[in-house]
């Protein structure tokens, strides 16, 4: 268990190190006010979560295969 | 490793926080508006100029823009002014929107988003206040319900200058 | 000493969650979706509903609730080969938190699902960062899972399984027009995972259909990776198109592939978003699985469950959502009709229809069946 935790502590030092390191990365080449498409709603993965839950509880229970469902992101990055 | 990512938190930390103030002069463009015909910046001297860029596509966009329109009708009479710079890339997107939400301030174009560049813009909505000599005060990114408090306290303050 | 180590990275983790951000991430949209879901196929149904509530408290903490019920009825081919019909129901009760601190989400969640045989809770813990000019997201989670297993009409049967799950998700903007994503997830579980009520068979000639039954015997621990890829592409003209490719595989010797099309094209003057979809799954078994087992404890561990077989599904599917006319809409908030069809086809490479008592054990046609998936909800925004 304990170190079950331990093995996640270098994900969690990415999290602090990429949070830092924002200041010192490339110009993002998408700009907040070029989001036109991306802010669309047709344009999320999942724009239903009580649908897409349903769906991936269905394929759980009939395959083998489980996780990695993902399905966040997107969107115009407003405030 | 401990104090360089601490360090680097300490220097992203005093980079940012909302609003920042700033003291630079505010670089000018001339767009073309809605009702107004063409529109430079510099020709505003003596006034306090909020510069408010938005498009359709954004909630919070949307959310604030009657909030503005009342600082706009409260504050003008004084010497300020609401500019709202619409980035979207269709104009007919954005014309669609002041239909449902009528606003009173001049609305200015920058379908080419070259206004936003020269600005840095990054974060939508972003606001920039401008003081009477032309100066970039204080940046706004974003926008939540209550941030409106914020930009009233900064409008008396330029007001009074 | 680990735990003083401990202690200092998580200090600087928390020192970079909470310092200022220059742009903030968003909580979820606040919503309300009332569901009604049916699983259809393979002589077994399976439908209820399903509540979802999301709601804002202030600017940075968003509390969500979600009440689901499966109400099964009817006999899939295992029980119809080995038991009577049967009905039951699962109800699921869900509470989330997620708090968010300028482009840090932090969030929460207890499930607790429950059945007459079975008892189940789960706790989560996620994070979720923006960077990168908020061109990128990174999100984890872990979630721990207990449950009780039990078996209708025997007191004395009690058993326990743990589950852990950790998952971490990239996604990144690549284009204004493109976003893709990666996730991996493991999953490892411990205890009790068969299903007390399953039964493998074996040859037996003394058995007047040639074949007898024995329960079945899983190992007690599981462990998987799924790694998926998927990407969002907006089309030139107003639609976008989805791909999604998944490969699993487990310490049980399960190996799957899935590949899914989504098209969305909405119509704007009727107020419509039109969906599309072609899902591919395969998989081949488990190494303890058989269909027929040469004799009785032929093996340490043995399995039945055509889910554990080799097979491939395909599915399709098509839905709609129409946004209701402001005339009709409660309360003036925004809400929509939604229905989606989805239609699933099974087809089983060894696990054979023991039900055809003409053929000779063994040689008996290998199993199929289809399936209807419906999902109707109603959505409002507050």
């Amino acid at each position: 268990m304990i170190k079950r935790a331990l093995r996640l502590l270098p994900l969690l030092s990415l999290f602090s190190f990429l949070a830092g390191c924002e200041t010192m990365m490339p110009e993002p080449w998408v700009k907040p006010y070029e989001r036109h498409y991306l802010a669309d709603p047709i344009m999320s993965f999942e724009r239903d979560p009580v649908a897409a839950g349903y769906m991936n509880h269905v394929y759980e229970a009939r395959e083998a295969a489980r996780g990695a469902e993902g399905g966040s992101g997107g969107g115009c990055g407003c405030n | 490793m401990r104090n360089f990512i601490a360090a680097l938190c300490a220097s992203a930390a005093l980079l940012v926080g909302a609003p920042v103030s700033a003291n630079a002069p505010a670089a000018d463009f001339t767009l073309a508006s809605l009702k107004n015909g063409n529109l430079k910046l510099s020709e505003q001297r003596g006034e306090v100029i909020m510069l408010n860029f938005w498009a359709s596509w954004c909630g919070p966009c949307r959310e604030e823009m009657p909030l503005l329109n009342d600082l706009h009708t409260r504050y003008e009479s004084v010497g300020f002014k609401v500019w709202g710079v619409n980035v979207d890339a269709n104009r007919e997107d954005a014309q669609a929107m002041l239909n449902k939400i009528p606003v009173d301030f001049p609305i200015l174009f920058d379908s080419e988003s070259s206004v936003s560049k020269l600005f840095g813009v990054e974060a939508m909505p972003s606001t920039v206040f401008i003081d009477r000599d032309g100066n970039v005060r204080y940046v706004h990114k974003g926008y939540r319900s209550g941030d409106e408090a914020e930009y009233k306290k900064i409008i008396k303050e330029l007001i009074r200058e | 000493m680990v735990v003083t180590n401990c202690r200092k990275i998580f200090g600087a983790l928390a020192l970079s969650l909470f310092s200022a951000w220059a742009t903030a991430a968003v909580l979820p949209e606040e919503r309300a979706d009332t569901m009604y879901h049916s699983y259809s196929g393979g002589g077994v149904t399976i439908d209820g509903p399903s509540v979802l509530v999301r709601k804002n408290i202030g600017n940075s903490v968003s509390l969500s609730a979600n009440y689901y019920v499966d109400m099964i009825s009817g006999a899939s081919i295992d029980v119809q080969a080995t038991a009577s019909p049967y009905s039951e129901q699962r109800d699921e009760f869900s509470l989330g938190a997620d708090y968010l601190v300028d482009k840090t989400t932090m969030s929460v969640s207890y499930t607790n699902s429950s059945e007459d045989d079975y008892q189940a809770e789960t706790v989560g813990f996620g994070i979720k960062q923006d960077f990168f000019g908020d061109l990128s997201t990174l999100s984890m989670r872990v979630s721990f899972g207990s449950d009780d297993v039990m078996r209708n009409g025997d007191d004395n049967f009690l058993e326990q399984a743990e589950h852990r799950r950790y998952a971490l998700g990239w996604s990144q903007i690549l284009t204004t027009k493109l976003i893709a994503e990666v996730s991996v997830e493991t999953v490892a579980d411990d205890g009790f995972l068969n299903n007390p009520y399953r039964s493998v068979r074996y040859l037996d000639p003394t058995s007047g259909t040639g074949f007898s039954y024995q329960a079945e015997l899983y190992p007690t621990t599981r462990n998987s990776d799924a790694v998926a890829l998927r990407a969002k592409y907006r089309l030139p003209y107003r639609a976008a198109i989805k791909s999604e490719y998944r490969r699993y595989a487990d310490s049980w010797g399960i190996d799957a592939d899935n590949l899914e099309f989504r098209y969305t094209h909405p119509l704007e003057t009727e107020n419509l978003i039109l969906e599309g979809k072609l899902r591919f799954y395969q998989q081949t078994g488990a190494d303890f699985y058989s269909d027929l087992f040469p004799y009785v404890n032929a093996t340490s561990f043995r399995a039945r469950d055509k889910e554990l077989s080799d097979f491939s599904s395909t599915a399709i599917g098509i839905g709609a959502s129409y946004q209701l006319p402001e005339r009709w809409s409660l309360f003036d908030r925004r809400s929509s009709i939604n229905l989606y069809w989805d239609y699933m086809m099974f087809d089983y490479d060894n696990f054979r229809d023991a039900r055809a008592t003409q053929a000779l054990p063994g040689e008996e046609p290998t199993y199929s069946f289809n399936a209807h998936v419906v999902r109707l909800f109603w959505s409002m925004w507050f």
